[in-house]
Parts: structure tokens; C-alpha cells; sequence
């Protein structure tokens, strides 16, 4: 009997348990999967929640009812990997492998920066990267009387990197809609040189920005909170005041894989980018945001790479060469507030573009363009998540790589 | 594009980036420097082979990165570099520009 472990119960583990079931022979293969919370939470949710658009029923599910029949499910926290024994470690026993997919995700390390991690947190200084960050927010925006809003990106990359532009405009909605706009004041803080990191999307869209009267403070790479004041501090000596700070703090690989051994300076496992192999053990597969492949972290995304690295995981065991196909395809939809969105699409190589989508021509969904639609689009995702994408059910009309058909393409390169 | 550099015919971007680290050497680095109005010391140097390091190894820059490889922490890091210390100096190494532009 072969043994496949699969790492983490979230998004991309659970989609290749449901992969792999169907694909190795029972007789021969047990596929054991490990996770250390029996909540499944839906993530992008999250963005939702604070502003009681969604309620906590609709982000968390029990976990276990997304694992297929046949499928060992352990709850467990992973304490490391040992590969050279083709071994993990838990808490209390120990599992091994012939074929080891690591889905153990990232999460948000608040005490990467000074002061963030205080008396303040979830008090006046609060992340919405986790379900209890965000239902602390959610309390704190139903009794704020507002003042300074400051929204924040500690340092890249974070998972869904367009969520904390997301919520500065849901809260520009938000306080409209609560008659208080007038009180609160938005200001948008990055790291990166402007709100959209990619040359068309900010010619398309910095009209929002100036639209919802958000400020933007750009290149401000954090040093330190100071809560006592309500600043935060960058290396260059820049400040910025707030009431209330909502940040994304730096996002890191599970300390997990620093114990193993198996991360970079982030915690992220060293992967190839086409094929999904780690770069040091073969017999080691990395899906979704655990990875450090130059993809955006989402869902959408390991939900392209999930079909290939089934593909790729049935050729290593086969003895065939690998498949380089993942092109880095990812294709996600950003709240603009009032009920709209826009839906970007790309990969590697190929920046976000207008057009139509999936339908060249037809759409229904436009790029790069807010339209309801859109946001209908985006709040079906939660229902595609969970009925198709944990499934591993492939979404119909979206393929894993991505299609130039419908994109407006004048030769816009990605250049990151 | 090509630009002349340390009067050699070297492929950059449009915003002068290298695009071919093997065309990278010291005099190059040099010039760039100097255009930016930048003396390089030996420390100045010290950070470039950490940056050239991890770019061959292929290994994304971070601020995690750099207050963990104990070469030489964030704040100096401004002092050597004024402005965007990550933009100038990957500029000098003949690097890409790093996706968190510090
Ligand atoms: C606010 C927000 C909004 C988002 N919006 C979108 C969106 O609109 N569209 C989109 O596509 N994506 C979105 N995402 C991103 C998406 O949720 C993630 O990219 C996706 O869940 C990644 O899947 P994963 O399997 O890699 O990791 P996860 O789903 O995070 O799963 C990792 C699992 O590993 C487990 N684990 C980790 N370490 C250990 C350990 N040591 N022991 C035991 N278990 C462990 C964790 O408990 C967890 O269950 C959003 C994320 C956030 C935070």
C-alpha cells in the first residue's frame, strides 16, 4: 500500500483530496489528508463580514464535509516535515509518504512589525485576514462614529492582493450608506508605487480612487506602529495619522515549513512554477498560497493549478516527465462598492486587460470594468466555492490556462 | 532598448533596469551609482552581492529577508540607499526591480 499525504485542509488540499480519489486505485493508494481545525473557513468572505454584508454562517463550514468517502482525515496540528525520512510529524503521531502535497496555505504575522501586535489589536488596530480580526472589525464599524480610516498593506506578497483596496472601497459605500461619509476620512497606504500594481489597470481605474475620495500614500514601507499616537512610521521617517487602522500585516508560510527546513525567508516553499514540484524533493507537490511561484495567492488560483498538478501527480507516479503547463493564471473579481465590481484575468506573462469575458464579445462579465454583473459574479464565487471549486468540479467555460479570446491585447506585457 | 554604460552597449527597460544580469559588471554599477548620486563604499557593495546572491539563487527580496540575514538591517539599509533603497540598489546590481518596492 502506497501512502499520499496531503497537508492542509483548506482550499487547494481539499480540492486534491477530491482530484485524487478519483484517480488512485484504492487497492493500492490511502490518501491521508491533515489539517488543525475542523472549521473550513471561505476566505473571501472575510471581506465581506465586517461590513454585515455577510454573516458568520456564510464564511465557515465544518470541514470534514468537503473531505470525499475514503479519504483519511486527521485533525492534527503538523508539527514538520522530515523529507529525508519521507516522514511528518504531528502532535501525536507520525505519518509516511511515497507522494507529500503540501497545501498548508500563509497566514498573517502581525509581530513582524513593531507595535502592530499590542494592546490596540483588535481594539482600534485590526487585520480582516482572519475570521476573528474580521468579525472584531465588523463590531468596532457598527458603533464607530468615525474620523481617520486608515487602510494598509504591511509588505508584499499577501494572499488576494486586491482585498485591502476592496475594503477601502466597501467602507467608502459603507459610511455613504450609514449617512457618515462626511465624518470619516480614507486614506489608502502601500508599499507598492501606486493602488494597482499593473500599468493598465492603474490607467483604467485610478478614476476610482479620486471618485470615492480615498487618499493614496504610496512606497511607505512600515517600521513600527505607534498606538499610543495612532501613526504608523515608515523607514523614511513618514507618518500617517489614523483613528482606525485596518492593515494586512506580512503574510508567511506556516512555521511549519521553517521547522522542516523546506521554506524561504518567507516561509514559502521553493516551487516550479510550471510543473508544481518542489525545487529540492521530488516526491514533494505544492499547491496554492503555500508556494512561492510568482502567482497571485487566491483561491482562483490554486483551483487552475489543481488540474495540472493531478495530472503531474498520476505522471511522477507513472515515471513520466512532468508537464511545465501552469501559466500562472489567475482571474479575480474586486468590489468597487454600490453593488459593482470588476473581474481581472491573467497570468504569468499577460497583465489585466479590458474586454469580455468568458465570451469574447458576449461576456457576461466585462474586464476591467465596474459593472453589477460583476458583482453578482463575485458574490456566486461563494456558492462556486463551495459546490464546485473544494469539489475539484471544473468551473465551465474557464479553463487553467488562461484565454486571450475577448481581451482587448495591444501588446500590454506583465512586467513583473 | 540599449543605453551606453561604462561605454558598453547594455540592454535595459524603460526605466533603465538591466535585463540581462550577465551583461552586469562593477563599472556598470559604478555609473549607475553615480547617476543616482550615490559614493559606493564597500558596504554599499556588501549589499549588492547580497542582492546579486539572492537573485541567482532566485529567491524573492523582503524585508523579512533582509532583517534576517543579518548582513545589514532596514535602517541602514535607507542610509546607503536614500529615496527607495530597493529600487536604487537592485538598479545597481543589475537586477529587476523587486515586486515590494521599498
Ligand atoms: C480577506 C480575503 C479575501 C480573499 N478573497 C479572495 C477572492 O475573492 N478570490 C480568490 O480566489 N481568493 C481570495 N482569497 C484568497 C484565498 O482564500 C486563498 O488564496 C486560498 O484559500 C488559498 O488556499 P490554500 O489551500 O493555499 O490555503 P488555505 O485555504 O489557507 O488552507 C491552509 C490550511 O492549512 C492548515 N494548516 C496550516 N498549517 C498547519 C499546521 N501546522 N498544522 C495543521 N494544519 C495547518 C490551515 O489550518 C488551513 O486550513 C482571499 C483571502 C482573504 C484572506
Amino acid at each position: 500500500m502506497k501512502n499520499l499525504v496531503i497537508l492542509g485542509a483548506g482550499t487547494g488540499g481539499t480540492m486534491m483530496a477530491n482530484h485524487m480519489i478519483k484517480r488512485l486505485p484504492k487497492k493500492d493508494w490511502k490518501i491521508t489528508i491533515v489539517d488543525q481545525y475542523k472549521t473550513h473557513y471561505y476566505q473571501p468572505g472575510f471581506l465581506f463580514l465586517p461590513f454585515d454584508m455577510y454573516k458568520s454562517k456564510d464564511v465557515k463550514k465544518k470541514g470534514g464535509k468537503f473531505i470525499p468517502k475514503g479519504v483519511n482525515y486527521i485533525l492534527q496540528k503538523i508539527d514538520k516535515i522530515v523529507p529525508e525520512k519521507n516522514e511528518v510529524i504531528l502532535e501525536n503521531e507520525t505519518l509516511n509518504y511515497d507522494i507529500l502535497i503540501i497545501a498548508t496555505g500563509t497566514k498573517i504575522a502581525p509581530e513582524e512589525t513593531e507595535g502592530m501586535l499590542g494592546d490596540e489589536w483588535h481594539k482600534s488596530i485590526f487585520d480582516f485576514y482572519t475570521y476573528e480580526g474580521s468579525k472584531a472589525l465588523r463590531n468596532k464599524l457598527r458603533e464607530w462614529e468615525g474620523g481617520k480610516l486608515v487602510v494598509h498593506i504591511t509588505e508584499m506578497p499577501i494572499k488576494c492582493p486586491v482585498a485591502p483596496l476592496e475594503f477601502a472601497f466597501l467602507a467608502d459605500s459603507f459610511f455613504k450608506h450609514k449617512e457618515m461619509r462626511d465624518k470619516v476620512d480614507i486614506t489608502y497606504v502601500t508599499p507598492l508605487d501606486g493602488a494597482f500594481t499593473k500599468p493598465k489597470a492603474t490607467e483604467t481605474l485610478h478614476y476610482l480612487l479620486e471618485e470615492k475620495q480615498i487618499k493614496e500614500v504610496t512606497n511607505f514601507n512600515i517600521e513600527k506602529v505607534d498606538s499610543e499616537n495612532g501613526k504608523i512610521i515608515d523607514y523614511a521617517g513618514v507618518e500617517v495619522e489614523y483613528d482606525l487602522l485596518v492593515t494586512t500585516p506580512t503574510n508567511l508560510g506556516d512555521e511549519m515549513i521553517e521547522r522542516s527546513g523546506l521554506g524561504d525567508d518567507m516561509n514559502f516553499v521553493p516551487t516550479n512554477k510550471g510543473s508544481l514540484q518542489s525545487k529540492q524533493h521530488e516526491n514533494i507537490f505544492v499547491i496554492g498560497d503555500a508556494s512561492n511561484i510568482p502567482a497571485s495567492k487566491a483561491g482562483s488560483v490554486a483551483h487552475f493549478e489543481g488540474e495540472i498538478l493531478e495530472d503531474n501527480i498520476m505522471r511522477f507516479i507513472e515515471g513520466k516527465p512532468l508537464k511545465e503547463e501552469f501559466d500562472g493564471h489567475s482571474n479575480c473579481f474586486i468590489e468597487t462598492g454600490n453593488g459593482k465590481a470588476l473581474l481581472i484575468d491573467f497570468n504569468y506573462t499577460q497583465e489585466p486587460v479590458t474586454g469580455q469575458f468568458p465570451f469574447p464579445g458576449v461576456g457576461p462579465l466585462s474586464l476591467l470594468k465596474e459593472t453589477r454583473m460583476n458583482h453578482m459574479g463575485k458574490l456566486a464565487f461563494r456558492w462556486i466555492y463551495w459546490n464546485m471549486l473544494l469539489k475539484g468540479t471544473a468551473i465551465p467555460f474557464v479553463s487553467n490556462a488562461m484565454s486571450k479570446k475577448g481581451k482587448n491585447i495591444e501588446n500590454v506585457e506583465n512586467k513583473d | 532598448m540599449e543605453e551606453v554604460i561604462a561605454n558598453k552597449s547594455i540592454k535595459v527597460n524603460e526605466e533603465g533596469y538591466l535585463t540581462d544580469f550577465a551583461q552586469w559588471d562593477k563599472s556598470i554599477g559604478l555609473e549607475i551609482a553615480t547617476k543616482k548620486g550615490i559614493e559606493m563604499t564597500d558596504r554599499h557593495w556588501e549589499v549588492v552581492d547580497y542582492l546579486q546572491d539572492k537573485h541567482k539563487k532566485e529567491e524573492a527580496l523582503s524585508i523579512r529577508g533582509i532583517k534576517k540575514s543579518g548582513i545589514f538591517n532596514v535602517k541602514e539599509f535607507y542610509g546607503l540607499f536614500p529615496g527607495g533603497p530597493l529600487k536604487v540598489s537592485t538598479m545597481i546590481a543589475g537586477i529587476p526591480k523587486p515586486k515590494s518596492c521599498i
